[in-house]
């Protein structure tokens, strides 16, 4: 079953008082992502990211298209209590202590008094908010409300879970958490819809992602198969100049003082180690060229292609 | 439906007690306290009178003030810090979302009358060392109060669901003072003929009614106040209620959040 389906949703803003000019929010869009999937919205600030996270939860209305959400019409009131959010920069009542906050979100969803008082404990334990069940939100820190975020956003354990830049303000430590915090939820079996710009966290999480520029999409594309593709290509550094003419014939050299570094291609790798062992070049590292997302995601956003499913 | 609703009203009833907005209280006790020396000092009618006057004038203003500048905020104040977010996007309908916080000002504003009132009654008592009938009449003063409330927080959440805050409390300010003027406005759309007839007949209909919520002086002279006023104040202020608030509903419903 799908989790989510966009068919063509379409949002264009109007801005100025007396002569209304339009602004493109996001082209006609059609995605499909399958249950149990962590799927990946990538593209810059101002791409229209948010706009659909904010159409998907009827925060907005689009001007154009419709979408399902677990096989329901996305606005149904009912479908929300299977939903979670995370918006971009949570901001909650500050008046507020996590325990509250979080009681008074599973209320609203329909969670039970005795779950509420079950799962609550759980959930603060869980990301990291236990000992400051009793403190007001106003004395939190950025990094502490987005996990009270991601708390209220799966309270009610819903089927699938949005995440509006998860990582973003956090130091490497909360990224790693998060990061951890969504592998978890894919193997409870939940679909994790999420925007970034960071990719590495994209390519470290995602099934597959979607590139978003200025409100179309770009492409959609199996991360697996992406890395698997760039795998093949290997950046080789050394020491000693004496090498550099010979492993010219592999490619380009880039020097800087006593050290230099090319990349080669799989078929070239051994050849190229061979030759730096017979030019008695001392070898530093040999490391498969990262960033394969990196090149889809800045090839995808020169070039404008179809909606793309 | 009903749980969602009390939810938000008693989270919104905690936010204003939290925010201190019952502080106010304290300025009235204050008012009580600075006042009774000067009462002293006038015979037992005149003080009785004053004190009626002086209380319930206080309980009007610092309820309407509340009413309006908490009201205007309700719903704006979650649109800007994006606090409406994560209730929105749960089975949570706009209308109960401005029902919910509707009720919660309300809530806030019975606690904090009802305290005034208790307030008031405990000077009146150490004042006169008596309790009359008529003591009792004032009762249903404080109780057009609160319905002047309920008109006034209505029509700031209606306007505060199209237009900006300063606007929004300007716009809810002048129609409570035009509204404490509508007998005037009544009387002058009864005579006018004409375009200006049509113009102040319309207006009377839209603004509210609350000259006929203000029995203050005639309870302080120990006038009754007929059981038909209060019938009908009180179907008045729930149809002027029930049509703003579901002004604010559509408004609200039809709103993109920015």
């Amino acid at each position: 079953m799908l989790a989510v389906e966009i068919l063509g949703l379409e949002k264009i803003y109007t801005t100025g008082f007396w002569r209304n000019k339009p602004k493109v929010g996001l082209k006609s869009l059609h995605l499909e992502i399958p249950q149990g999937e962590v799927f990946g919205f990538l593209g810059p600030n101002g791409a229209g990211k948010t706009t659909t996270l904010k159409l998907l939860m009827g925060l907005i209305s689009p001007t154009a298209g419709t979408a399902r959400i677990l096989n329901q019409p996305w606005r149904d009131l009912a479908v929300r209590a299977r939903i979670g959010f995370l918006p971009e920069q949570p901001y909650f009542y500050d008046h507020l202590t996590p325990s509250e906050l979080l009681d008074y979100y599973g209320t609203l969803s329909g969670v039970s008094g005795a779950d509420r008082r079950l799962r609550i404990p759980k959930l603060l334990e869980r990301v990291g908010l236990a000992e400051q069940e009793r403190t007001q939100l106003r004395k939190f820190s950025k990094g502490m409300l987005q996990r009270v975020g991601i708390a209220q956003a799966v309270l009610h354990e819903p089927e699938v879970v949005f995440f509006d830049e998860p990582m973003s303000g956090l130091d490497p430590v909360g990224r790693r958490e998060v990061r951890d915090f969504i592998q978890s939820l894919n193997r409870e079996g939940k679909t994790v819809f999420f925007s970034t710009h960071i990719l590495a966290d994209a390519e470290a999480l995602c099934h597959r992602v979607a590139v978003l520029n200025k409100g179309e999409l770009r492409g959609v594309s199996v991360v697996a198969d992406l890395v698997s593709r760039n795998r093949s290509r290997f950046e080789v550094v050394w020491q000693g100049a004496s090498a550099i003419p010979a492993m010219q014939a592999f490619g380009e050299t880039h020097v800087a003082g006593e050290v230099a570094r090319m990349v080669v291609s799989e078929s070239q790798l051994q050849a190229a180690l061979g030759t730096l062992k017979s030019q008695s070049a001392k070898l530093i590292s040999v490391n498969p060229v990262g960033g394969s997302l990196e090149e889809y995601f800045l090839q995808k956003l020169g070039e404008p292609v179809e909606a793309t499913r | 439906m009903i749980s969602r609703i009390r939810a938000i009203a008693f989270n919104t009833f905690r936010e204003a007690v939290r925010d201190r907005v019952l502080y106010n209280l304290v300025f009235f006790a204050l008012l009580l306290v600075a006042t009774a020396p000067l009462l002293g000092e006038i015979s037992i009618g005149v003080q009785r009178v004053l004190l009626i006057n002086l209380s319930l004038s206080a309980i009007s203003i610092f309820g309407i003030v509340i009413s309006i500048f908490v009201g205007i905020s309700l719903v704006s104040k979650e649109i800007e810090k994006r606090t409406l977010y994560p209730v929105l996007s749960r089975p949570v309908g706009r209308g109960e979302f401005i029902l919910g916080k509707y009720c919660g000002l309300l809530g806030t504003l019975l606690v904090n009358t009802a305290a005034m009132t208790v307030g008031f009654y405990i000077a009146l008592m150490l004042m006169t060392r008596d309790f009359t009938h008529s003591d009792a009449n004032i009762l249903i003063a404080v109780y057009f109060l609160f319905l002047e409330f309920v008109v006034i927080i209505g029509l700031s959440l209606l306007f505060s669901s199209f237009s900006s805050p300063l606007l929004s409390a300007l716009f809810a300010l002048s129609m409570f003072v035009a509204g404490t003027f509508a007998a005037d406005l009544r009387a002058f759309a009864a005579m006018a003929h004409g375009p200006e007839g049509w113009l102040a007949r319309a207006a009377s209909y839209v603004i509210p009614n609350l000259a006929s919520l203000n029995v203050i002086t005639r309870v302080s002279h120990d006038q009754s106040i007929p059981a038909a006023l209060v019938g009908y104040n009180t179907l008045y202020t729930a149809l002027y209620a029930t049509a703003t608030i579901s002004g604010a509903v559509l408004i609200f419903s039809r709103r993109d959040l920015k």
